[in-house]
């Protein structure tokens, strides 16, 4: 059986000292760094930061942002499993801002070496590395590391208040705690005791040895749970960051410059202020907001203002943009993060196919608009709700933005209706608690428009990219791929901590220079653009442009080399990472491949392997008299240990609906310096009718045990090439620009 | 103006101006935020509430207009009292983010209320103004499959 002193030396051997400092000690010896921030109360006691045991039962801090993706459900599932409750008795909160909380997975996105090489080697090393999400207090959630990261962390946290109950137990009956055993919130030895009864003495009983369970007698990790919020999301219940009600809460709305970064010259408040239920017109610098007693008032009203505003530092419209981003190909590359062989020799002995594809920028469009409720009391403290993946930088964002200090700030979390990493800017809660300072001891809810939400969020960079390739008797000899896009990384950095770190930027080439293609001679490189658009992060980041680029063209490759489009990738795979091969033939089988292959129809198959999880997919198009219909789409997936299958299996899904929606119609163009697309209308997404049907296969061979890949991103990626691909074999047509309705008619 | 709104069986007073929508006057004047804003076009069906069975947007129903028996998520069914549709959405585990949930079991309420045995085809052509973002499209479907033969064998 594992224990504390085994995972002690096996964690610094494999993981470095300053991880397990953080998860070990943070997890039980509460008076070591980090400190624990929850302090006993009439609501219960914690027992430590992860932990809190009250008459109603258990509750869980998970302290990563629950966006949909089940995280908090899982981060409970590792705690309840060392703490022997029933899943009935546990529930969950996200916790306040807190060192405690850093993200330990942010570990696994720090370094430049090809995901698939790293599941095949001993974890990292670097112990420098491995501190860094501890020091520099990363409570962010984002990298789909949440499971990652509670991996250790949340399992020893229910190891060591289990341990905790039983030293008080033990102490009551002057027994050793050995002899005890621990089911279903109690602990059992010639007497019981519930786990609330002992709570207050356990809290100062800090246990030396702390044996984990053995995998083989999980009951809850690695199982299907019911998740822990579906309930209350099936009921209206649950309480998302738009749903705060508080005491004579006044209603709000914002309205900024849609030239982004520009200022804003003069407001006439005049005609919103004429509108009766609105109460103030606030100038914000750059935008206005308005407070009403209701938000349609405010939203009305927001409109009525007239207002004069300044230029953004960007050319006018995509066209222009466009043009930046190409010139990008004339500096030198930013990154070649892949260089294996020799590809100009290569590509010097001719017959070389290349081709150029471009994609447009993207909003994130999360169905709750972007919104945050702050409250400035009399003594100049501030409480602030906002469903935010980064709760430290949000805080102390307000409170810079207040000129107080982060101690008079309290901001809670809540669940989020949607994020895909586009609540990781701190900006609705600092607006909300500038508007609220503007009116003082006073509840202000403040809600973007889906409009406003649409204009000004941070979009996924736009990007061109030229690729060359060799086919030699029938096999590809050489691939280079150049991605050209300004950085999405570079730009939110910049933003969010004051600097953009020196060094490659990974995010332009990610899922095109890492992939387990066993190319002889394999080239990528990043062009770094220089456009001042604001940029964020995308679910799956830069993985989503390039997957769509690479796997595009080789598919246009193995047209090429006249080859069958998943044996020719099956071929560069099989020697290179086999649980990326094995993939693909699951995905063969499921789809019957062969069998797709028939009039009327197209197949297209893509793969990426990104944020440590191997994706295949095949998608089968139909050709109808009311358009080109997607019928059905397979899944193969392997993110190693997968911690809930139906979670993992509903992220697949809802990650390759995600990429597929972009993929077929959606695209942020500017024109005259602002955003054209306003809302659904014209930023549609797939929907019931339009939905393919899908099965899902999720394998757990990669890596050695305890590898986990993240789950929320992986299956964005080869959405759209598998479509593309589809497509391409349906009507011979290759279309090297997204959206696809650019190019085809789509049943609606 | 102060207006009386049937909620869920329930005599309501709200006092906002008549030209708010139904979706605003239940969230910010009475406090059922179970109804959500999505979009404020009729674009995405986050807001749909039932009056008098029927499924409307109430992003879209002035307060003067909302008339009749208004039923929203609230007055469905309750965590202790499931509705059998919400039963069934939470044996599927559809949910993810939940944002939208809302509104799509009030339009499927109101299409098991008016097709108690959807084809694939009905279930396509009632939920296809209801957006998820998330891509719950499948669970969806298969909840409301199951809660009609729930539904049926009463």
């Amino acid at each position: 059986m594992a224990s504390w002193k085994t995972i002690t030396r096996r964690s610094f051997l494999v993981l470095g000292a300053a991880f397990v400092g953080g998860a070990a000690f943070g997890a039980y010896k509460v008076a070591e760094v980090p400190a624990n921030p929850l302090v006993p109360g009439p609501d219960g006691m914690p027992l430590n930061p992860w932990v809190i045991i009250n008459a109603d039962g258990i509750t869980v801090i998970a302290p990563r942002a629950e966006m949909g993706q089940g995280i908090s459900t899982t981060l409970a599932a590792l705690v309840a499993e060392e703490l022997d409750v029933d899943w009935d008795q546990v529930r969950v909160l996200h916790g306040p801002p807190a060192q405690a909380y850093y993200n330990a997975g942010f570990v696994e996105r720090m370094s430049n070496e090809p995901d698939y090489r790293l599941s095949q080697q001993p974890r990292s090393h670097n112990a420098i590395l491995a501190a860094v999400p501890k020091i520099f207090s990363m409570q962010m959630t984002g990298g789909s590391t949440g499971a990652i990261g509670g991996f250790v962390q949340m399992r020893l946290a229910g190891a060591g208040a289990r341990e905790a109950l039983k030293a008080a137990a033990a102490k009551r009956l002057g027994v050793a705690p050995d002899t005890l055993r621990t089911e279903g919130g109690k602990v059992i030895g010639a007497q019981t005791f519930t786990y609330a009864e002992l709570a207050a003495e356990a809290a100062d009983l800090v246990p030396d040895d702390v044996p984990l369970r053995d995998p083989s007698t999980w009951r809850y990790v690695g199982k299907s749970m019911p998740r822990l919020d579906m309930v209350a999301k099936s009921t209206g219940t649950e309480t998302f960051g738009i749903d705060i009600v508080l005491p004579g809460m006044k209603f709000a709305t914002v309205r900024m410059n849609p030239r982004r970064g520009g200022a804003m010259t003069s407001f006439d408040p005049a005609a919103a202020l004429a509108l009766p239920g609105v109460e103030q017109v606030v100038g914000l610098g750059n935008g206005i907001a308005v407070i009403a007693s209701n938000t349609w008032t405010a939203l009305q009203a927001a409109q009525q203002v007239d207002v004069q505003w300044g230029e953004a530092d960007y050319p006018a419209d995509s066209a222009a943009m466009l043009s930046r981003i190409e010139a990008a190909f004339t500096t030198d590359p930013d990154s070649r993060l892949r260089d294996d062989g020799d590809v100009e020799a290569e590509l010097a002995k001719g017959d070389v196919i290349e081709a150029e594809y471009r994609i447009p920028f993207l909003a994130h469009a999360s169905m709750e608009p972007l919104n945050a409720t702050a409250w400035v009391k009399a003594d100049g403290s501030v409480e602030v709700w906002c469903g935010n993946q980064a709760p430290i930088m949000t805080r102390d964002a307000i409170a810079s933005a207040l000129r107080i200090g982060s101690d008079k700030v309290t901001l809670h979390t809540p669940v989020m209706g949607g994020g895909f990493g586009g609540r990781t800017d701190p900006v609705p809660a600092v607006l909300a608690a500038r508007v609220a300072a503007a009116m003082p001891d006073t509840p202000v809810k403040l809600t973007y428009s889906r409009e406003e939400d649409m204009g000004q969020d941070f979009y996924r960079p736009a990007a061109i990219a030229r690729l060359s390739g060799r086919i030699e008797s029938g096999k590809a000899t050489a691939l280079w791929g150049r991605t050209a896009a300004p950085s999405a990384t570079r730009s939110a950095l910049a933003r969010l901590i004051g600097f953009a770190p020196p060094g490659p930027d990974r995010a332009t080439v990610e899922g095109g220079f890492d992939q387990p293609y066993g190319l002889p001679h394999y080239r990528y490189d990043g062009h770094s653009a220089d456009l001042a658009v604001p940029l964020g992060f995308w679910r799956s980041v830069g993985n989503s442009m390039n997957a769509f680029f690479l796997e595009s063209f080789i598919d246009e490759l193995a047209h090429a080399a006249k080859a069958d489009p998943l044996a020719f990738r099956l071929e560069l795979m099989q020697d290179t990472h086999a649980p990326s091969a094995m993939l693909l033939e699951t995905v063969r089988e499921m789809s019957g491949w062969e069998s797709l292959n028939r009039p009327g129809f197209g197949r297209g198959v893509a793969f990426c392997y990104s944020f440590g999880t191997p994706v295949a997919q095949v998608m089968e198009v139909q050709e109808t008299s009311a358009g080109i219909k997607l019928t059905r789409a397979w899944i193969a997936c392997d993110p190693g240990l997968a911690m809930d299958p139906s979670i993992v299996e509903a992220q697949m899904i809802g990650a390759m609906v995600y990429g597929l929606s972009a993929a077929v119609q959606e695209e942020i163009t500017f024109a005259d310096q602002a955003v054209v697309q306003q809302n659904f209308p014209d930023h549609d997404a797939l929907r019931m009718h339009t939905t393919p049907r899908f099965e899902v296969r999720v394998l757990q061979n990669n890596g050695s045990f305890g590898h986990i890949g993240g789950v929320g991103e992986p299956g964005t990626p080869p959405a759209a090439p598998a479509l593309a691909n589809a497509l391409f074999d349906l009507t011979g047509t290759r279309a090297r620009e997204l959206p696809l309705n650019r190019t085809f008619d789509f049943a609606t | 103006m102060s207006f009386t709104l049937s909620i869920n069986g329930v005599a309501r007073q709200v006092d906002l101006p008549d030209d708010v929508p139904l979706l605003w006057a239940l969230r910010d004047g009475l406090g059922l935020t179970g109804t959500k804003f999505g979009c404020g076009v009729a674009a995405c069906g986050a807001c749909t509430v039932l009056i008098d069975g029927q499924a409307v947007r109430s992003c879209q129903v002035p307060l003067s207009d909302a008339v009749g028996e208004i039923t929203t998520i609230e007055g469905l069914g309750q965590p202790g009292a499931l509705a059998p549709l919400q039963a069934a959405w939470v044996k599927h585990q559809v949910a993810q983010c939940g944002y939208c949930q809302s509104g799509q079991i009030m339009q499927a309420a109101a299409l098991l209320a008016q097709v108690p045995e959807p084809t694939d085809q009905d279930i396509d052509d009632a939920m296809q103004g209801n957006l998820c973002r998330c891509g719950t499209y499948p669970r969806i479907r298969a909840a409301i499959l199951d809660a009609a033969q729930i539904m049926k064998a009463g």
